[in-house]
């Protein structure tokens, strides 16, 4: 079958392209290998919402209608928002398909899928950047009696027997899933290593809310001072809760979480942490008040300072003295090891070299190195918020004027 | 930031450093270095390690000079103390990449420094060395290290300079993270 334009994956950033494709009038079909929001209906845990506020839901011609702008919405609520996207959209999803290739052809791509094969000229890559979760090489010497696990099998506090955790990651994954187990009653041990701190609010706004008005979520990645860096930096400490928890390390340090350094190894059935928690700890503080500088910049020069409270600062993070720097394994309270450690995405399927040693996607703001294809959903691709629902919005609106031109440039056949 | 009218000098060639970072990207073999010493029991706990050659960039390097370095034990261990014992070198390492690493990130970050000093201190219960209590380890319970900087910049400034000279130091790697070790005889 033949088509303009093949889109590879049903979440929102696909749907939001399949939107653009459709008022621009391009032919084009959206494959997905389970349902529309597929992600969001398998790879979550129980409680977790989306970490960005109700408001912030917008994606191309459509956005949050309901009554809480301010609250977070649960995974069943995301699936909503985004199977109704697809419904009012009428996008040409194909679920249930699964692709297993994508080759380069003389005017275009075959993409195979376990259904059918399909030619086109363009193809949006959307099939997300948290498909494997990552897990450390020193898991390799992890004891048999420890259960290990990653944040895509772990549903909620339920599933883990009544002994110790060990949480291997302190970014808004790692340090979520330590507040609910660690108030379940089973004592979370957190390893930190490089993280980003963030409350949920500040001077009675939340805190996506100044990062959106202040400018810094719509940061450029043509503008940044390393964008290989800044596509790396861990995802920031807040999670969505009704109760509009802050999940920051003293915020777990207070409900009895016990702060370690990063793993750094495990031998004969011993966990050593580094020696660096103090380091991350300073670095995130230090990063927090930059973040806040800027927010009460802006918050003066745009005369918002008369409408909230006066600025403050949250105090340094309290990191245990002397920390501790192992534990054992193997005789120890710890019983189960989960490691919120990141995820990569999954590109085993693209059966072209635009994937670099280590297993990113090579792409200018979302126009990948093979001419005619195009990716989104990835961190930072063209802005700050690029991985936020948000930011697949305004990243949409950007690719589908590359796509659209590319297809003007080269008019083939149009089918 | 005070606005400086000459520009930032701290002695340090970002420059160099940045495009050897861009050449290295994309050449890892050349990246991979081999530090070495040598070193000669001279008596009791006197001995003298030397470092001259090392490899990196694909090849073999000499440093400029030769460098020697006395090693020994303290008059209350009944040695001669002929050179620094072990330990302090140790520290001597940690401090001299720290503030490498501090006028490096300084100059990146175009701050003007004028003057950096730093106390180092390891504490340590030597118990763990003597074996009389297994309990106690052998090396540092903790290092503190104090800084003294006077810079063009703001106390959070000067403070981001030296957290991001720790986050890159090799040293300040080596003593916070384990590093297997191979010792054999011939």
């Amino acid at each position: 079958m033949r088509t303009t334009t093949v889109v590879i994956g049903a979440g929102h950033g696909g749907l939001a392209m399949s939107r653009l494709l459709g008022d621009r009038s391009i032919d084009h079909v959206v494959l997905e290998r389970g349902e529309v929001a597929n992600s969001w209906r398998t790879e979550r845990w129980d409680s977790l919402r989306l970490l960005t506020p109700n408001w912030q839901c917008r994606l191309p011609g459509y956005e949050y209608q309901g009554d809480d702008p301010d609250g977070f919405m649960t995974m069943p609520e995301v699936i909503e928002f985004v199977a109704g996207y697809a419904k009012e959209s009428a996008a040409p999803v194909r679920t249930g398909t699964t692709v297993t290739s994508v080759r380069r052809t003389d005017d275009g791509y075959r993409i195979t899928t376990d259904q059918d094969e399909w030619d086109c000229r363009t193809v949006v890559l959307a099939t997300g950047a948290f498909n494997v979760p990552r897990v450390p090489a020193v898991s390799d010497g992890v004891p048999a009696s420890i259960r290990t696990m990653t944040p895509m099998d772990y549903r909620n506090p339920n599933d883990l027997s009544g002994g110790g955790v060990l949480i291997v990651g302190a970014s808004a994954t790692g340090v979520q899933i330590a507040h609910e187990i660690q108030l379940s009653g089973r004592p979370v041990t957190l390893a930190v290593g490089e993280h980003v701190r963030g409350p949920r609010e500040y001077r009675d706004r939340d805190i996506h809310w100044w990062m959106d008005a202040a400018g810094v979520l719509d940061e450029r990645y043509d503008e940044v001072d390393d964008i290989v860096r800044a596509r790396r930096v861990p995802s920031m400490q807040i999670g969505g809760s009704p109760e509009r928890t802050t999940f920051d390390l003293n915020s777990l340090t207070a409900i009895g979480v016990q702060l370690v350094g990063r793993l750094a190894g495990i031998r004969d059935g011993r966990a050593q942490f580094s020696g660096s928690l103090r380091n991350k700890c300073e670095l995130a503080d230090l990063k927090l008040g930059r973040l806040l500088d800027t927010i009460d910049e802006w918050a003066t020069a745009t005369g918002t300072d008369d409408s909230v409270p006066p600025p403050y600062r949250f105090a340094p993070t309290i990191v245990p003295d002397p920390p501790t720097l192992g534990l054992d394994l193997t005789n120890g309270p710890i019983q189960t090891i989960i490691w919120a450690t990141g995820f990569r995405p999954d590109y085993s399927w693209l059966d072209i070299d635009v994937v670099d040693p280590k297993g990113m996607l090579r792409h200018d703001g979302g126009v990948v190195e093979s001419p005619g294809m195009y990716v989104i959903g990835a961190p930072f691709l063209r802005r700050r918020k690029s991985s936020f629902i948000d930011g697949a919005n305004a990243d949409a609106q950007e690719l589908i004027v590359e796509l659209a031109a590319f297809l003007d440039a080269a008019p083939l056949d149009t089918v | 930031m005070t606005a400086t009218e000459t520009p930032v000098n701290n002695g340090v060639n970002v420059e160099a450093l940045l495009g050897a970072r861009e050449a290295l990207t994309s050449a890892p073999e050349a990246a991979k270095f081999n530090w070495r010493a040598t070193c000669e029991w001279k008596n009791g706990t006197h001995s003298n390690s030397t470092v001259d050659g090392f490899f990196g960039l694909g090849e073999e390097q000499m440093h400029r000079t030769h460098y020697s370095f006395d090693v020994d034990h303290p008059e209350i261990f009944a040695s001669e103390d002929n050179g620094a014992t072990p330990v302090e070198y140790v520290l001597v390492g940690l401090a001299g990449c720290l503030t490498a690493g501090i006028a490096a990130v300084a100059q990146n970050r175009e701050i003007q420094l004028r003057k950096v000093s730093a106390t180092i201190e390891g504490a340590m219960d030597v118990r763990g060395i003597l074996g009389v209590d297994s309990d106690v380890r052998n090396g540092f319970s903790g290092i503190t290290v104090t800084y003294d900087i006077d810079a063009d910049a703001t106390p959070d400034e000067i403070k981001a300079l030296v957290a991001q000279s720790q986050k890159r130091s090799a040293v300040y790697d080596v003593i916070t993270n384990p590093t297997d070790i191979r010792v054999e005889v011939r």
